[in-house]
């Protein structure tokens, strides 16, 4: 199942469109990687709304991809975690440690744009950004 | 649907079937979304476990009723190496695969019951619970 990535302004979205397998995942690390370095992006959303179960793989997985987009100069939200999925990561022991979320989309754009705006890409975090 | 099914388990697609057969039947048994969501990610791990260690076995869904209380049993068995010291892989962060460690007792955490048989060289069978409140 390929996710699509649309480009918004100087931003990558990736949305998540029905539940991925581990493989579906590791493309989708390497596709986003590769395309952000394509379209020269300051930051990612990758809109994880649709996703009923996120496991040890996939936060390992989405932290992995969320390093190495910093190390390309980009800065990566997840969005749309559902509150059922939070409670089982918690309980599970999963964290997303040192990557961004926001609520939803909306909240997600603005918080990339107030991050790329203050000038570089190592801006810390405001609080609400973990 | 049936009270039982039956999810062979090789390759990572078969993963997301079990966990998502896994989910339909906590709902059919009345379990909330948050605990369907805590079943569906217990069979994630286990499943997953299955295709790290022991590239095949099976999940075995189950919904039961037992002393008046109804439940979904989760049974996850392969026929690989087994493990040698179940103390060790219980305790989090330990794996001997690339993974975070989390399986097992992760697992554990998420559901009601928890019981493990392994031998080595003849394989492993995790059975793991969860009880309808």
């Amino acid at each position: 199942m390929q996710v699509p990535i649309l480009k918004q302004g100087e931003f990558l979205i990736a949305s998540i469109q029905s539940a991925l397998t581990d493989t579906d995942l590791l493309q989708l690390r390497d596709n986003l990687v590769q395309r952000a370095g394509d379209w020269r992006a300051r930051g990612v959303i990758i809109d994880v709304t649709v996703l009923d179960v996120m496991d040890s793989f996939a936060c390992r997985t989405l932290r992995a991809l969320a390093q190495m987009l910093k190390l390309r100069g980009a800065e990566t939200v997840i969005v749309g975690v559902q509150p059922d999925v939070a409670f089982a990561m918690v309980q599970l022991g999963l964290s997303l440690e040192g990557v961004m979320t926001a609520l939803d989309l909306e909240e997600g754009m603005a918080l990339l744009q107030r991050q790329t705006q203050r000038g570089g890409h190592n801006v810390r975090s405001s609080a609400r950004a973990h | 649907m049936s009270d039982q099914a039956r999810v062979p388990i090789s390759s990572d697609s078969d993963i997301v079937m079990a966990r998502q057969q896994g989910r339909a039947m906590a709902a059919q048994l009345g379990l909330s979304s948050t605990n369907q969501a805590l079943v569906a990610t217990a069979i994630s791990e286990l499943a997953r476990n299955i295709v790290e260690y022991a590239g095949y076995g099976e999940i075995i869904l189950e919904l039961v009723q037992q002393g008046g209380r109804r439940g979904i049993v989760v049974i996850a068995r392969d026929q690989g190496p087994g493990i040698p010291d179940i103390e060790k892989a219980m305790q989090d962060g330990f794996s001997t695969s690339q993974s975070l460690g989390l399986g097992l007792p992760g697992a554990r955490r998420l559901m009601d019951d928890f019981e493990i048989v392994s031998q080595v060289g003849k394989g492993t069978t995790v059975t793991v619970k969860k009880w309808a409140r």
